[in-house]
């Protein structure tokens, strides 16, 4: 099951490669089905998702290298499977990977490579999910390089070439140095079984063990990101087109967040409390950081990309506090970001596609023209900001209940971000949506295609339905975190 | 008897290179020489094949060569080499007329000579065979007559000569000290040495070092690279860079892992190849980034990727047996680069066939005009990057985990950052064939022959990146041989 939902985006993809024609229309209706098809699947297996049992489910096996020399082994496997915090993740890209299939529809040029390369990079992230052998893992998150090189760098705006560069380049920096500590790793465990790794308890190695916890979150620090490591991160989400936006900062940037918890923190978890109080000030400083800087931006898009590295903040800071609320709150904070930021992008998009600006000086009063997007605009932004209700909120109280018995002064700064991002959300809202109307929009169209809407719609009641009754997820996560937490005890 | 049938595989591209000189005299018609030459290639694998069948392994000549699982791994693995650089120069050729058959003659030689030096079990049948292929190669690069090939070929002649009279005068030194000019004598000799002669094995380890450096294109040798891969002929580029390495590190493995591998010198010689390695590593990409001629940034990337085996080498320490995954990981590393590289320089061939240029910048919109050419490149280039699904991706972890073992944790930093450095330059060229403007809108045709040969290459590449584990038991069964 998990390798269908896994490799069927990379069907769709060669079906679009081997379909050549592009006047169809084709490739974008191909990679609708199977992204569609995909997403049932994974809302399948969420449904039917053992709730009761702990552990990793629906695993599938087999040992894809096994090597024996004089005594050493090299093993690689091929194994992948769910457990509570991987499968809500899976879930949230394979929802966000069709919803920006739709969007991707005003797509006119090289329509055939685009949405080959966005199902390939889905079928990379869905990996980095859900491996269970550590070289298939950076196999896996290897494998959206090359995509997301292309997809910013031909589709984007602005400096997308440099945008795009710099984004391979921190993350070939960061997943190299990732490798040497998993080679290091698998070397001294003499595995590189993930669900081997979290249950041994690894004492010594032949280089000091918060040398490899560095080496290993190296990664997942530029992926968080976490500050200073973030710098690509604006320039990336601006420069990219809308639906890479999307899935750029509601999914890829999990990947990060997923790896801290799983492979850094699990396997490890004696050097992680060793390294508690430093997460949190760095969680604390990219909070603040990422919000006053978002106050400065004068780009709209740029904006929301600083806003998620405050937010991506509070993840960090639910996980510095190594409980289990604290944790399940940062993986909550990872599916509710996912879902409202992805949706701050696209209706940033669709006001793009409209206006062809992004300087928010430049706009001004298009309520008036765009109702509906104006509205679903406002319903993002509070849920970005927090509101309770939706989804935000959920994650950001159990962060914070998580973490203000360790950390009370970066607990209080993480509430000061929440502030600071009502200010800045507010702000931009009122400033684009309110206000005189200017006479250069006077004939704009509002939303009114399906596939613009249904995204918009979509989301919302995803938004609504974290932020409601947010048992369905969280429960999900919880069991995944309980394992984690009781090593870290 | 037994012996001529063990060195058959070799005599037979001798022989057949022999006749492609007669043909070549006495025949007007040229166009059958490149199958000739194929045919010859096909029969000498054919006969490794059969001498695997027949489990037919043992010396030759008196233990001067030895014909084991490793050289049976470059009996198969240089003829494959030839066979595609001839499919990819058969359209180059054509413009030679009257040397077309010293042409394909001398591709043979080299081939021949590759394959004895990986079987050479002694110091001069080794300097016999590096000779042979050597010169054979000199001829090659400065092949086409005008400036740039010329320099090219005299360059490659006066450095080569050089390092092999250092190589030489290593094994002079090294004979004095033992006695023997036989590998496994050698080795014995080296147990039993008076540790007072340390400093004099030294010396002959170093000077050999640095002969076979040259070869190796690692730092400091490598100067010669970059000028000989940017004024060859193409095709002959696309064989140097993957025979010349290939041979260069069989044969490194070979004189340091059986001769030299006593306790008493190996700790030296094994940091002195953790340093050269992390330097040429660093020096090569560095330098490759701004190179603006295709060849010559090959040639950079020669020296960077000879780092990465140099690492591999590093890592088959002698101290503990367990590391024998290093040495096949440098074998798996070689066959993998022999896929990889073919099938890039082979796009380069056929891009230069058809735009007639050098120039990456003349790359631009390459993607609109010719996608198959672009994506066989493309593909290689992530390859030698070291990015998954292909087999340079494998071939790079396998490697840094064995050199891990190995305990050699800086050296494994120092490379993945350089993988950093490599992306640069060969995602660059990525770039400039995707995003740029196509400077002509006519579509480019490769010759036949030349897309076969690059669809092997890049299915290769591919197919051992999803499967590796066929090639992985090859690797292992050749390094077996080292016996620690």
């Amino acid at each position: 099951m998990v390798t269908t939902i896994l490799f069927l985006p990379l069907i769709g993809a060669l079906v679009i490669f081997l379909l050549g024609d592009e006047r169809l229309q084709l490739p974008k209706y191909v990679a609708t089905a199977f992204s569609f098809a995909t997403f049932v699947l994974s809302v399948i297996l969420f449904v039917i998702f053992d709730r009761g049992r702990q552990g990793f489910q629906w695993i599938d096996h087999f040992t894809w290298i096994h090597l024996t020399i004089a005594g050493t082994t090299f093993e690689v496997q091929y194994k992948v499977g769910v457990d509570g915090l991987s499968l809500p993740l899976v879930l949230l890209t394979t929802g966000l990977t069709f919803l920006s299939v739709l969007i991707s529809y005003e797509i006119d040029t090289r329509t055939r490579e685009y949405f080959l390369w966005l199902l390939v990079l889905e079928t990379g992230v869905i990996g980095v999910f859900t491996a269970l052998d550590f070289i298939l893992f950076f196999l896996f998150w290897e494998v959206e390089l090359v995509p997301m090189y292309l997809l910013i760098s031909i589709w984007g705006t602005g400096r997308k070439e440099y945008a795009a560069l710099k984004f391979v380049l921190f993350t070939v920096a960061g997943s190299s140095l990732m490798l040497v500590g998993i080679l290091i790793l698998g070397f001294t465990a003499g595995t590189f079984d993930i669900v081997t790794l979290t249950s041994m308890k690894i004492t010594s190695s032949i280089v000091p063990l918060w040398l490899i916890f560095w080496l290993i979150l190296a990664a997942f620090f530029v992926k968080l990101p976490v500050v200073p490591l973030h710098t690509w991160l604006p320039d990336a989400h601006t420069n990219a087109p809308t639906a890479v936006s999307v899935l750029l900062a509601g999914v890829l940037l999990k990947m990060g967040g997923y790896g801290i918890l799983r492979l850094a923190i699990d396997i490890l978890p004696d050097t992680a409390k060793d390294f508690g109080t430093l997460f949190a000030i760095l969680a604390a400083i990219g909070i603040i950081y990422g919000a006053l800087i978002v106050l400065r931006q004068r780009d709209l898009k740029r904006l929301i990309a600083y806003s998620s590295v405050s937010h991506m903040g509070f993840v960090l800071l639910g996980i510095a506090a190594l409980g289990q609320v604290g944790m399940t709150g940062a993986a909550t904070e990872m599916f509710a970001h996912g879902i409202i930021t992805g949706m701050l992008f696209i209706m940033v998009g669709l006001i793009y596609e409209r206006t062809h600006t992004r300087e928010i000086a430049q706009m001004s009063g298009l309520m008036r023209q765009l109702p509906f997007i104006g509205v679903f605009f406002y319903i993002a932004g509070f849920a970005s900001l927090g509101l309770p209700s939706l989804a935000s909120f959920v994650a950001e109280v159990l962060v914070f209940l998580g973490s203000f018995d360790k950390y009370v002064p970066m607990t209080v700064l993480g509430v000061v971000g929440v502030l600071l991002s009502a200010a800045y959300l507010l702000w931009m809202l009122q400033r684009v949506l309110w206000g005189p109307p200017m006479e250069r929009w006077q004939g704009l169209k509002d939303a009114t295609a399906w596939w613009e809407r249904v995204p918009v719609v979509a989301l919302t009641l995803a938004i609504l339905a974290v932020g409601i009754y947010p048992r369905w997820l969280v429960d999900v996560f919880q069991m995944g975190i309980t394992p984690i937490a009781s090593r870290l005890a | 008897m037994t012996e001529i049938d063990r060195f058959a595989p070799v005599l037979i591209l001798l022989i057949t290179a022999g006749l492609l000189l007669l043909d070549d005299m006495f025949l007007p018609e040229k166009r059958h020489l490149p199958w000739l030459t194929l045919l010859g290639l096909l029969v000498s694998a054919a006969w490794t094949g059969s001498l695997v069948a027949r489990d037919s392994r043992g010396s030759i000549y008196h233990d001067m060569l030895l014909l084991d699982n490793y050289a049976i791994f470059f009996y198969f693995l240089f003829p494959a080499v030839a066979g595609a650089v001839i499919l990819g120069a058969i359209e180059f050729a054509r413009r030679m007329d009257d040397r077309v058959g010293e042409f394909y003659a001398l591709i043979l030689v080299v081939a021949a000579g590759a394959m004895m030096l990986a079987s050479a079990n002694d110091l001069i049948m080794i300097f016999i065979a590096l000779e042979t292929t050597s010169i054979s190669q000199y001829a090659l690069a400065g092949f086409l007559r005008d400036n740039r090939s010329s320099e090219a070929g005299v360059k490659y002649l006066l450095l080569g000569a050089v390092s092999t009279a250092t190589l030489l005068y290593g094994m002079a030194l090294l004979f004095g000290l033992t006695g023997t000019t036989g590998l496994p004598g050698i080795a014995e000799a080296l147990t039993r040495a008076d540790s007072g002669l340390r400093p004099a094995y030294l010396l002959a380890a170093t000077l050999i070092a640095a002969g076979f450096g040259f070869k190796m294109v690692v730092f400091p040798f490598q100067m010669w690279a970059p000028d000989v891969y940017e004024g060859a002929p193409t095709p002959v580029t696309a064989y140097l860079s993957v025979a010349s390495k290939a041979a260069g590190f069989a044969i490194v493995l070979r004189v340091f892992f059986v001769a030299l591998a006593g306790t008493l010198i190996t700790a030296e010689w094994t940091q002195l190849f953790a340093v050269i390695a992390a330097i040429s590593m660093t020096v090569g990409n560095v330098l490759a980034i701004q190179q603006r001629n295709i060849k010559r940034l090959f040639g950079y990337s020669s020296v960077a990727q000879a780092g990465y085996f140099l690492v591999g080498v590093t890592a088959v320490s002698v101290a503990n047996g367990r590391f024998t995954l290093a040495a096949s990981g440098v074998l798996f590393f070689i066959a993998t680069y022999a896929f990889t590289n073919l099938g890039a320089m082979l796009a380069i061939v056929a891009i230069e066939n058809a735009i007639g240029s050098e120039e990456i910048a003349d790359y631009s919109g390459l993607a609109k005009r010719s996608p198959w050419l672009a994506a066989v490149l493309a593909f290689c280039l992530i390859s030698l990057t070291g990015l998954p699904p292909t087999a340079g991706f494998f071939a790079k972890v396998y490697i840094f985990y064995a050199a891990v073992q190995a305990k050699y944790v800086w050296l494994v930093v120092i490379a993945v950052l350089n993988t950093l450095l490599a992306a640069v330059y060969y995602l660059n060229i990525v770039r400039v064939m995707y995003l740029g403007e196509a400077k002509a809108p006519t579509g480019l045709r490769a010759g036949a022959a030349i897309r076969f040969a690059m669809t092997v290459a890049a299915l290769g590449v591919l197919v051992f990146g999803v499967v590796p584990v066929p090639l992985l038991d090859a690797a292992q069964k050749a390094a077996n041989v080292f016996r620690f």
